[in-house]
């Protein structure tokens, strides 16, 4: 149960980011929690609507990208997606593994509403 | 108003990330090893750094963090043996982070071998954060069962070590060995597997072997 802890720690970029950004409010975040990040997306949405209270992310929605845990075989380049955490390659058996997607909990992107001028494309 | 799209791809846990760095910087540039230490309650951390202490005694410079929810407890025991020891309680939080860990490292002495920071007993949050270790151990204890490294994948797949604690128990608990072993390797094929009793010293010469191994590695770098 260290969901809170993450919010925390998501909402330091949050409010770094919309200070550099001169935002008045934050509408939406994105983020992905990858499926054996260790996470659980309910209590992690549970979270962020507590801690956004009173900040200019009030009104602020989160969605998440879930990543499937995925390995890649460094002997013979089979790429697998697994539902569980099991470290050996379908194909040829091999230990010598990259875990390629799964254990993400990153931040992507946030949209802000600025009183700056629009960017040129 | 404007709307406006930026773009971060930022690991959430980053702050921690860069605290947990600068630690391992700072530590391995004296030549220290730092071990986080990772369980259930109760499965034996303290009583194996007790052990630890008077296995290291006269052989090396130790200090230990330990981190707990409430209570000084566990850093009265090791300043019993003479071990410098810090608690850090969390006052609720389920495990160390590399701030609180950093706010203790300056009380620290700076000539020491080893620093063992005890994470608060739990399978599941300290898996995710880095506090600077160099190893991370996890321990699993006999009365716990040898099915626990499924169930709580990432501290397992997460570890450098795997100590198989209160080995003088197995005889009255059905706890097997090889099973735990293997299934902690299916997560985490690079796990060092120790079979260790704190009580007998089962497997404690061996631990310390690699611990002084590992030490000698980074003394050598720093």
């Amino acid at each position: 149960m260290h969901e809170l802890s993450l919010v925390a720690s998501m909402f330091e970029t949050l409010l770094d980011q919309a200070r550099v950004h001169n935002a008045k409010r934050i509408t939406g975040v994105k983020i992905q929690v990858g499926a054996l990040a260790g996470v659980v997306p309910e209590l992690l949405e549970t979270a962020f609507d507590s801690y956004k209270k009173g900040t200019i992310a009030q009104d602020a929605v989160l969605t998440m990208d879930k990543p499937p845990f995925t390995i890649r075989c460094r002997a013979c380049g089979n790429e697998t997606v697994r539902s569980d955490f099991v470290m050996a390659c379908p194909a040829c058996a091999s230990t010598d593994l990259e875990i390629t997607h799964g254990m993400e909990l990153i931040l992507e992107r946030i949209e802000m509403e600025t009183d700056d001028p629009p960017e040129a494309p | 108003m404007t709307k406006k799209d930026v773009f971060v791809l930022q690991d959430i846990l980053l702050s921690n990330a860069q605290a947990a760095a600068a630690i391992r910087r700072e530590l391995e540039s004296r030549g220290i090893l730092a071990v986080n230490l990772l369980s259930s309650p109760g499965a034996g951390k303290t009583t194996l750094l007790e052990a630890l202490t008077d296995r290291l005694k006269g052989r090396a410079r130790m200090a230990v963090i330990e981190g707990d929810i409430e209570t000084e407890r566990d850093a009265e025991r090791i300043r019993a043996r003479g071990v410098p020891a810090w608690q850090i309680t969390t006052g609720g939080a389920c495990h160390l982070e590399a701030k609180m860990v950093g706010k203790v490292l300056p009380s620290v002495p700076t000539d020491i071998d080893f620093l063992f920071i005890e994470n608060v007993g739990n399978l599941v949050c300290p898996a995710g954060y880095d506090l600077g270790e160099r190893l991370r151990v996890v321990l699993l204890s006999s009365p716990e069962g040898d099915d626990k490294p499924k169930k709580y994948p990432k501290a397992f797949a997460t570890a450098n070590v795997l100590v198989l604690s209160k080995s003088d128990l197995r005889p009255h608990v059905s706890f097997d060995v090889e099973k735990a072993r293997a299934e902690a390797l299916s997560l985490n094929p690079k796990l060092e597997v120790f079979v260790v009793s704190s009580v007998t010293g089962e497997g404690l010469d061996d631990l310390v072997a690699f611990l002084f191994r590992v030490r000698g590695e980074i003394a050598a770098r720093a």
